[in-house]
């Protein structure tokens, strides 16, 4: 029987090649995401543990404890601990650490590295073990500093070179003292690292007399361990933790599984859904194959095979089709891998080098997903294939079209349909959280409703394609009956192509109205002309404020600035803005008392006065740092938007007691308005300092919508690899019924139907089937966008469907492209069909 | 008309052949279907095309039905000279001046009985002659089963809506190939009865190939294809003389 099979594969390999090609794109995704995943992940792991060589036991400060009323003490690694902790028995030297935030300009001005990864920190004495020198000398004060060197290399920086930097406010202009090597994980991935001295770097990061970690390296012939106890009994308790290094170094590690695995996971999802579209193909496939050799299989069944052994036959073919698409999936997804790292490298966030990694699990998953799914795709058609009786090898006629009732597959699909409607339904009337498991099952149950209900939904829909088809006489004529000709194959071919534009579609609804939504909350509770950020969101020096506040133009500006409280027992973030402006600079609904802001005077959201049972007039208690106390008085009550909630007090009430407070951002008012010179002299003003982003409103939404569409992109990009695998099942279905009309095509060009006529009739055969799938997905994504629009609403006030129809126009557009392109092959063939052996041929 | 009369000087030919070869192969492996034939078909006239399996005689039909190319010598439909047309034009002259009959009927599922039988009209773009069509139809009994699909329709009147379609168009030739091969001899009396009433009555003019005496009995001349040339030609058949005559080729060792 194998044998059997193994022929039938080999005599149909032009028919099974775009099915091949189909799970081939499958497999190719699974295994080039495991592939770029583990390379990744390996060589991120591999270059952190080396950053881990110099450090046996790392001290780190514990966590702020509060107790009751009071704001408990943060816990700071001083030198005194440091020194302490130097002279520990077996600890051979400590080495601070500080770090933050540091923005370094290349020769044009511009922020190196994308801003999350560019990093200061502090350079060890005269010579630090943590980085090597490359070339130069130790940094000394604000006006030297060491800078690695393949940032110094990107920007053509050499030993000599002054450097604009800037950590969080005032730029910098110290000279290149030196350049060093470094196998930080952030440079590998293509941040920068800028070194100061000590004590500058101290200064500079905010935290004067401080460090973030004490490194201690261990005395030859003492453990990590041994060092690690000793180290836990000689200091304080509440202040300090400790760390071996290879604990560090596992956390890390374990870390960045983490990362990669989630990435993982989400390309997996994408990698799925097109394996899934590709069953459709596969089943189509295999029920044509068998409706075609029903004569053959019948003849088997005569001469005595039993019907498992049909059943057989077909899922060996199956297995045989699986194993080739695995193993050309498998070298193709090793090419995507290596292909998607060199594409990493091109953006500029560089992967640490390392081997391509192909573990053996990659290799088990492509086999696995590549014959599991074929054979699973297979098995009903193999099913049918043992029920064609043996007499059915006697009679002369080709198989006929599957007249079976769709009545059964109807009552069905409408259940289901239904339910699936009824349950989405029912969830839009539910909250956010609770709605979304109603949600997803309804979704899960209306998709299932509408596959069994194409073959259903083909001849009205396909009907009423027929005026434009007429436009094309004869061939559209017979475009259109030969696409409701097999209901269940056109079905199953359109319903490849509705998935990818079901999600296509869905989400490009649902980001268009989450995108107007924010845009509209962004703009709407700001009067500001200005808003002054960060660009990577780190806190603003109050420098800036000051700075911003004396410029040319500028009326009045609130730095928004953000410090933790501890508030009857429980620990509150508490915002302090300009309290006398504020209302110039904001918009914001008052739902009672009023907006006075300063001295005792706060203002609180609907959301927290009504958890914490705060009304006007309310008295409280807010302690600070250090023990300070405050009494507060609640002023009013407003509604919270996205930028704006919570407690909200005057500036000079918190600085008065918070020893770091973050400016998050400045707002800042004009005496003329946005414009371009308003916002040059501003920027000026600040010493155009390359990390630091002065934007306006329609800044703020341009950079909403940048996201938005990036999101948007590698969405489509994603789902991109479904439709493709939907455009080979069109292919498919076209090759394959062209090649059973052959005869019918024949006898057309016999009496007088011209190749353009013939190649006509397929490719509108092929628009129809397209437009129907693009249609029914393009319908589901508006409805499922609309309805996860609605648990999005309950969140998002300013939410509302915006449909966007210029895309959705655009993806009708794709969708009869898909059409077109896939009818190219098979519509030539057709026309090229030899007429007389077509029409001879029974 | 360009064509000049031949042997009869009343009738005029609807198609003709000249020194018609047709070669298949190269060198060793070179096959001849038809060797140098050269036949008139008659205006108004029925003729069979016989022969055994492999004489040529569906090949002659198809060379001369525009279906199939040539090596060497000319054919003529009407007065034009197949030779020198392009598929685009050959298409055009099938779909205007030829009429075709084939065993497995070729109708097309989709399309009811009426909608096959006005097909090659269609394909042309131009309006049936509704008073033609309707005697046509009456002709072939299909009046109550114009709504029929062809899956719905016996052999015979599928058959019969394929002889339809071919005499609907009005073509100045039908050729049929084995069109009662598939039938059983009730419905292929029937049929072979439609097109020698055609020809009687309509002026059709029909080309037949078929291996049934029976079938070619109903033609007003058969001619008989061996080894790719024309041996011998009947004039008002009868199924006997027929018969004689191919057991003539059986006795030379062949089938038919």
């Amino acid at each position: 029987m194998f044998r059997t099979a193994l022929r039938t594969v080999l005599a149909h390999k032009a028919r099974l090649l775009m099915t091949v090609l189909a799970v081939m794109l499958g497999v190719a995704f699974v295994s080039g995401t495991l592939v770029f995943t583990n390379t990744v992940s390996e060589a991120f792991q591999k270059s952190s543990a080396k950053g881990f060589d110099q450090v046996d036991v790392a001290i780190q400060p514990k966590t702020r404890k509060s107790t009751g009323d009071t704001l408990g003490k943060k816990p700071e690694l001083t030198q005194p601990l440091l020194d302490k902790a130097a002279e520990v028995q077996g600890a051979d030297s400590a080495i601070g650490v500080v770090g933050g935030f540091t923005a370094i300009a290349d020769k044009d001005g511009k922020l190196i590295g994308g801003g999350f990864r560019t990093q200061g920190g502090n350079y060890w004495g005269t010579k630090d073990i943590r980085y090597p020198l490359v070339s130069g000398h130790a940094p000394k004060g604000a006006g030297q500093v060491l800078i690695d060197s393949k940032t110094a290399e990107r920007a053509g920086y050499k030993v000599g070179d002054t450097v604009r930097i800037s950590i969080d406010g005032p730029v910098l202009k110290p000279e290149i003292t030196g350049i060093f090597t470094t196998d930080d994980g952030n440079v590998a991935a293509g941040g920068s690292l800028a070194l100061f001295d000590t004590a500058t770097a101290q200064r500079l990061f905010g935290k004067t007399g401080v460090y973030d970690e004490i490194d201690v390296k261990a005395a030859p012939g003492t453990s990590q361990v041994a060092l690690r106890d000793a180290l836990d009994k000689a200091l304080p308790k509440d202040v300090a933790s400790t760390i071996t290094g290879e604990k560090l170094a596992d956390d890390q590690a374990a870390q960045i599984t983490d990362a990669t695995s989630s990435l993982r996971t989400s390309l997996l999802v994408f990698a799925g859904i097109a394996l899934f579209v590709g069953t459709f193909i596969i089943a189509n496939t295999f029920t044509m194959l068998v409706a075609q050799r029903t004569k053959e299989l019948a003849l088997l069944r005569a001469v005595g095979a039993s019907r498992r052994q049909v059943t057989r036959s077909v899922l060996i073919e199956a297995f045989v089709v699986g194993a080739v698409a695995a193993v050309t999936g498998l070298l193709a997804g090793i090419g995507v891998g290596a292909g998607l790292r060199a594409l990493l490298g091109s953006f500029g966030d560089s992967v640490p080098d390392g081997p391509l990694v192909i573990s053996p699990s990659t290799v088990l998953a492509a086999f696995a997903v590549g014959i599991v799914i074929t054979m699973l795709a297979a098995y009903l058609p193999a099913r049918r294939a043992a029920k064609i009786p043996p007499v059915a090898a006697m009679s002369s006629v080709h198989a006929k079209a599957t007249t079976k009732s769709l009545v059964v597959r109807n009552t069905i699909g409408s259940l289901f349909a239904a339910a699936g409607i009824a349950t989405v339904l029912y969830a839009t009337t539910l909250n956010s959280t609770d709605g979304q498991a109603p949600m997803g099952l309804g979704a899960v149950l209306l998709i299932i409703g509408v596959f069994v209900l194409t073959p259903l939904l083909s001849r009205p829909l396909i009907a009423a394609a027929a005026p434009l088809l007429r436009v094309f006489g004869i061939a559209g004529k017979l475009a259109r009956q030969n696409s409701v000709r097999n209901p269940r194959r056109t079905a199953a071919t359109a319903s490849a192509l509705m998935i990818g534009l079901t999600l296509i579609t869905g989400l490009t609804v649902m980001a268009g109205s989450l995108q107007i939504a924010i845009d509209k909350m962004a703009a709407s509770s700001i009067k500001a002309d200005y808003v002054v950020t960060m660009a990577n969101g780190n806190p603003l020096s109050p420098d800036v404020d000051r700075k911003l506040r004396s410029a040319d133009g500028v009326t009045t500006t609130s730095a928004l600035r953000f410090a933790s409280s501890r508030i009857d027992g429980e620990t509150e973030y508490v915002m302090g803005v300009n309290g006398a402006t504020f209302t110039d600079l904001t918009d914001l609904t008052v739902d009672s008392g009023s907006m006075k802001i300063g001295g005792a005077q706060i203002v609180v959201d609907e959301d927290t006065a009504k958890s914490r049972d705060w009304h006007t007039g309310s008295r409280l208690t807010a302690s600070f740092e250090a023990g300070h106390k405050q009494q507060l008085t609640v002023a009013g009550i407003y509604r919270s938007t996205a930028m704006m909630r919570g407690i909200i007090l005057d500036n000079a009430t918190l600085s008065a007691h918070a020893s770091h407070p973050s400016d998050l951002q400045v707002m800042v008012k004009m005496s003329d308005g946005a414009t371009a010179s308003a916002k040059s002299a501003l920027e000026k003003a600040l010493g155009d300092n390359p990390a630091i982003q002065v934007q306006d409103k329609k800044d703020i939404s341009n950079g909403i919508s940048q996201s938005v569409t990036l999101m948007l992109n590698i969405l489509y990009g994603l789902l991109a690899m479904a439709v493709i695998v939907a455009v080979l099942g069109v292919i498919n279905t076209l090759a394959m019924s062209v090649f059973e009309r052959s005869q019918e095509i024949g006898m057309l060009r016999a009496i007088g139907l011209d190749r353009g006529g013939i190649k006509r009739m397929v490719r509108l055969e092929s628009l129809v089937i397209s437009l129907f799938g693009g249609v029914l997905g393009i319908g589901l994504g508006v409805f499922f966008g609309w309805a996860a629009g609605r648990l999005v609403g309950t969140q998002i006030s300013t939410y509302q469907l915006v449909l966007p129809w210029g895309r959705m126009a655009v993806f009708l557009l794709l969708a009869g492209l898909v059409g077109v392109l896939a009818a190219l092959w098979p519509a030539r063939r057709a026309a090229r069909l030899n007429m007389l052996t077509a029409i001879k041929s029974q | 008309m360009t064509s000049t009369p031949l042997a009869d000087p009343i009738t005029a030919v609807a198609a003709r052949a000249t020194d018609l070869s047709k070669v298949y192969g190269q060198g060793e492996t070179q096959v001849v279907a038809l060797d140098r034939v050269t036949v008139d078909f008659e205006q108004a006239r029925f003729t069979a095309i016989m022969g055994p399996s492999g004489s040529g005689k569906s090949t002659l039909m198809h060379c001369v039905a525009g279906l199939d190319s040539f090596s060497s010598g000319s054919v003529r439909v009407g007065d034009v000279e197949l030779g020198s047309l392009k598929d685009k034009q050959l298409t055009k002259l099938r779909r205007d001046k030829i009429g075709f009959i084939f065993q497995a009927f070729n109708l097309l599922p989709t399309l009811t009985a009426l909608e096959n039988i006005t097909l090659p009209m269609d394909i042309a773009g131009r309006k049936p002659d509704k008073e033609w069509l309707n005697t046509v139809i009456e002709m072939v009994g299909l009046s109550g089963r114009l709504g029929h699909r062809p899956a719905q329709l016996s052999g015979g009147q599928q058959q019969r809506v394929a002889v339809a379609r071919a005499l609907a168009s009005k073509p100045a030739i039908i050729f049929g190939d084995e069109p009662t091969g598939n039938l059983d001899s009730r419905s292929g009396a029937e049929v072979l009865g439609f097109l020698r009433n055609s020809v009687r009555e309509l002026g059709q003019t029909v080309v037949m190939v078929t291996h049934d005496p029976v079938a070619a009995a109903y033609a007003d001349r058969v001619i008989f294809l061996a080894d790719g040339r024309i041996v011998d030609e009947v004039h008002a058949p009868t199924a006997e003389a027929v018969l004689d005559r191919m057991k003539q080729f059986d006795a030379k060792g062949r089938t038919s």
